[in-house]
């Protein structure tokens, strides 16, 4: 008997009869459920196994009968828990259940127009499907039905026709209770009951496309999809998401070769059911304009010139072949793309000079992935169980959504102690009820089931790593480690970092070395710890590299000195890149790699869970990072021999986990940050999910939910500036500066909150960094 | 009961070998009766030579077709010269020999093309494939699509067979606007359905001189 099932016998189970049938479920189990177990469907709307029970749309009414004691009328099954000696008999067996299914299906159906043939729910439609199965076949009324105007926008993605509304409460009550975004509501009552907005709060949640598709009918509609295609046009693949390490399971579906939508799949023990509007919309970068049609070469009059593969790949040979060259992944790679850089650099450059991280990071963040090893160890489920959880430098719902969604759900279900580390409380840590905590050591109350999550963004304060480690040792907590981008951790995995080989291996053992060697059939590897990313940049600036092969980088992700170190001394620079992009303007040999649902391959979210996924578009003609660089290293004769990415993720495997000694722990002692006086202030920023990230390109329905730009100060620093909300406030550096209404929000005195990277405030490109650095900020 | 039972099942006595042996006896039959019925039969030849002649002189001589001739197709217009068209793509899902492709686009408040929220963006109809059941006239939501009694489709080479949108779409008449141009003033989607529209408001662009 597996843990699990132990578990189950603690339950008190009750029996009940539905239809004839005995059925042994544990108590609190609703009676439509119960009625599941034995494959008896009854028709429903309102009711969603992950929602409360509402009893909104009454459709699944059952004669239910205790203890010889029958209900006077049928009841709703879908509020109603089993219990012992319950007796019920659905349509299958009832004719007073089955007349009132009828009934409320003829009701439900009077106002609903006949839109079927061009709703874009036509052909997967509940009430379509159960009008079939359990109306009556001919329609008695001959009324005029009601109409609304249609549609109506309750954002820039949602769309909403009224009158196909069956008042089920689903959307309200995911908005409520899972997304806690109640912006949506049942206003009017009777016939003109409907969803409505409220006229001051926009409906701007990062979860509403959900509500898209619990509906049961086609009320709601995603304004990117709306009219389309139909469900039975499209070609469904399984896939995962790709815009960050939450790891969500997705369906893509495409019709004549172009991604029309994306729904979250099912996944119990990552996504449940849900996903965020990032991954559900935010797709069409894949056709863009700026796509890259074909393989570039810069010729003799500096420009970028059309060119075949054998050319290219000749090109990027000669100026690589024997040359010092350094990797930039980008931290977006399938776990296969990622080992076929790592050992592209190993065995065709003969170096360790590789990085993922094309973001802000430090030495001491690389020392802390070397000594996490590949087994993390920590997963959702103990984000369900956990006693406290610490987040630090992480900002769940902008960050990693579904993290927050299921940290929320916990702290709605159970009151979960959550604390911050961070001198600002966002919307998100608002939510979640988080507590501030402004140094790490003031955090106390952590016991062996509690997590301390950590985010990429601890790599900006130094010594955060060192503190978070002794703060786990020391209470015997879980670290959870969650970058923003989807391949980071399937990038660690896979070796794609100066200091560690696949499998986390150190690179300074050498016995992981002559481990490595061995499968890949050379005679050694390098053995110098290998160049973080900044480091790289540095050095193909200065001459001691001559040549940089670049992934998907966005410079200004790094610093704002990035780009023009690469231009420097005469660098030569491969770039795979989907799109043109900062670095293709400036690369020598740009060869185009395909999109994530052009590919098939898997990531690895936050957890070390393989995320799986099928290539979506199969007509395809792109080649994915792997297969390229597997020709370019033939060409250069020191193969790779990574033909595709069964290939890869095989040879993977078989390489396995280190089981040596891991890298020791970080021990970086913190810095101490200089106290702003003044009109001085301390800049924190991180990245809103809905930015101008480069994946979002292409959709302005996205785009238009997107939260504002916007300087968050505390009340204190606004009434010594004279400002209240909505105010300009200006944040300068020597470099430049950010003008953006002002928000009084809770902040530490010393310090403002800017995003990073939306439209009107980018600080790197505005203010030259992103975090911890003394700003200036005046009234506009 | 045996399946092959039914009362579709040809049977020896009705229409089987037996029978045709049988009444092809008399042709054997050498007696005067038989002799006045092959008269019969030259009778009939004979007397058609008198009869009205009906072929048709075609291609000069050109005959009516029935009413409900089933023709190429027709893309209707509102009385204001808007597209009937939404891109629903009804048509291309009822025709069962695949001679359709529609691709819909978005009406924008600058380029209006049918009332409401989409029109047809791309519309073609391969009469290669076409077989002129009259199903996707069947299925079009806004009396779109209708087929007219034009039979003469051939061509010498395939792809003048796909007829696009501009070959399809009806011609603009008296008191037609050509899209794109807003809708009539004060209207609805529901108006236009309703046939509430009478012809182009001059509001809704410079009049047409048709």
């Amino acid at each position: 008997m597996t843990p699990e099932n132990a578990v189950m016998t603690d339950v008190e189970m009750v029996t009940v009869v539905i239809d004839g049938f005995d059925v042994t479920v544990p108590k609190g189990t609703l009676v439509i459920r119960a009625a599941e177990k034995l494959g008896i469907q009854i028709p429903r709307f309102c009711d969603h196994p992950l929602l409360s029970p509402a009893g909104a749309c009454r459709q699944c009414l059952v004669d239910i009968e205790i203890n010889g004691r029958a209900f006077p009328k049928p009841q709703a099954s879908c509020t109603i828990p089993v219990e012992n000696g319950m007796i019920v008999k659905t349509q299958l067996t009832s004719e007073v259940a089955d007349k009132a299914q009828k009934g409320i299906m003829e009701l439900l159906l009077i106002n609903h127009p006949l839109d079927c043939p061009v709703c874009d729910k036509g052909g997967e439609c509940p009430l379509q499907n159960q009008a079939m199965s359990n109306g009556r076949s001919e329609s008695r009324y001959e009324g005029v039905k009601r109409t609304f105007e249609k549609p109506v926008s309750i954002s820039s993605q949602v769309l909403l026709d009224r009158e196909r509304c069956v008042l089920c409460a689903r959307c309200t009550r995911f908005s409520e209770e899972i997304a806690g975004d109640p912006f949506i509501t049942l206003n009017e009552r009777g016939a003109l009951q409907q969803v409505g907005i409220y006229e001051k709060d926009p409906f701007l949640s990062y979860f509403s496309g959900n509500t898209v598709q619990i509906c049961p009918v086609g009320a709601l509609t995603g304004a990117s999809y709306r009219f389309r295609s139909r469900p039975f046009d499209l070609v469904s693949t399984p896939s995962a998401c790709e815009h960050c390490a939450s790891g969500c399971s997705m369906r893509t579906d495409v019709r004549r070769g172009k991604t029309l939508r994306r729904l979250a799949g099912e996944d119990a023990e990552v996504n449940e059911e849900w996903n965020c509007d990032k991954g559900r919309w935010a797709f069409k970068y894949i056709s863009s304009k700026e796509r890259i049609a074909g393989p570039m070469v810069r010729g003799e009059d500096g420009e970028l010139h059309e060119a075949s593969w054998p050319q290219a790949l000749a090109r990027a040979a000669a100026g690589l072949k024997g040359k010092r060259a350094g990797v930039l992944v980008g931290g977006r790679s399938t776990v296969e793309d990622a080992y076929a850089y790592a050992k592209f650099a190993r065995v065709a450059l003969n170096t360790n000079d590789i990085d993922f991280r094309s973001r802000l990071h430090s030495d001491e963040e690389a020392v802390f992935l070397a000594s996490r090893g590949v087994n993390f160890n920590v997963s959702y489920r103990d984000l369900d169980k956990a006693d406290h959880v610490v987040l630090v430098d992480f900002e769940p719902e902008d960050e990693s959504p579904i993290v927050f969604l299921r940290l929320y759900k916990q702290v709605r279900k159970r009151g979960l102690k959550v604390t911050t580390l961070s001198p600002v409380l966002s919307r998100g840590s608002e939510k979640l009820g988080a507590a501030i905590v402004e140094d790490i050591a003031s955090i106390s109350g952590l016991s062996e089931k509690s997590v301390i999550v950590v985010g990429e963004r601890a790599a900006e304060v130094i010594g955060q790593f060192t503190s978070v480690v002794k703060l786990a040792q020391s209470t015997k907590a879980k670290v959870a480690w969650i970058p923003r981008r989807a391949g980071e951790v399937g990038a660690v995995v896979a070796g794609a970092i100066g200091n560690l080989l696949p499998g986390g291996r150190p690179v300074a053992d050498p016995a992981a070395r002559v481990d490595i060697a061995s499968v890949w059939g050379v005679e050694s590897l390098p053995a110098a710890h290998g160049k973080a990313t900044w480091e790289i940049l540095e050095a193909a600036g200065d001459g001691r590299l001559d040549a940089v092969v670049i992934g998907g980088v966005d410079p200004l992700d790094i610093s704002s000195e990035a780009l023009g170190q690469l231009l420097g001394a005469s660098t030569f620079v491969l770039s795979l890149e989907i799109s043109h992009s900062a670095i293709t303007a400036i690369a020598d040999v740009v060869l185009p790699v395909a999109a994530v649902s052009e590919k098939s391959g898997s990531f690895l979210n936050w957890e070390g869970r393989p995320r799986f996924f099928e290539k979506a578009i199969a007509d395809s003609l792109t080649r994915s990072d792997l297969r390229i660089l597997s020709m370019l290293a033939d060409e250069m004769g020191t193969p790779i021999n990574l033909p595709s990415s069964q290939a890869a993720a095989k040879e993977l495997q078989s390489i396995g986990e280190w089981d040596g000694a891991k890298a020791d722990a970080p021990s970086v002692s913190p810095a101490t940050l200089t106290a702003p006086s003044g009109d001085q202030a301390i800049l924190h920023s991180w990245r809103q999910l809905l930015d101008l990230g480069t994946l979002q390109n292409g959709e302005p329905n996205l785009a238009g939910t997107a939260r504002a730009a916007h300087v968050l100060i505390s009340a204190n620093r606004a009434k010594s500036l004279g400002l209240s909300n909505g105010d300009l406030v200006k944040v300068s550096t020597a470099r430049g500066s950010i003008t953006a209404p002002a928000q009084i929000g809770k902040i530490s005195d010393s310090a403002i909150w800017v995003p990073r990277n939306s439209i009107g405030s980018q600080c790197i490109a505005n203010l030259g960094a992103a975090s911890g650095l003394v700003v200036t900020v005046v009234k506009a | 009961m045996n399946p092959m039972d039914n009362e579709l099942t040809p049977r020896d006595n009705e229409f089987g070998l037996a029978k045709a042996a049988a009444e092809s006896a008399p042709i054997l039959d050498q007696s005067a009766g038989s002799f006045f019925k092959q008269l019969q039969g030259f009778w009939v030849t004979f007397i058609m030579q008198f009869k009205k002649v009906n072929t048709v002189q075609y291609p000069e001589v050109k005959e009516p077709t029935a009413e409900r001739f089933h023709g190429r197709h027709q893309l209707n217009r509102h009385p204001d010269g808007l597209e009937k068209c939404i891109g629903c793509e009804l048509c291309a899902w009822a025709c069962p020999a695949d001679a359709i492709y529609v691709e819909g686009g978005d009406n924008t408040p600058d380029a209006q093309f049918s009332p409401g929220e989409r029109y047809g963006k791309v519309y073609q109809i391969n009469y290669l494939r076409c077989v002129f059941c009259g199903l996707c006239i069947e299925a079009c939501p806004t009396r779109a699509l209708t087929m007219t009694n034009e039979y003469e489709l051939a061509d010498e080479s395939r792809s003048k067979l796909i007829f696009e949108k501009e070959d399809l779409l009806a011609p603009l008449r008296a008191g037609m606007l050509m899209p794109p141009h807003p809708m009539y003033p004060g209207s609805t989607d529901t108006t236009y359905y309703k046939g509430e529209v009478p012809g182009a408001d001059p509001s809704q662009g410079a009049t047409t001189n048709v």
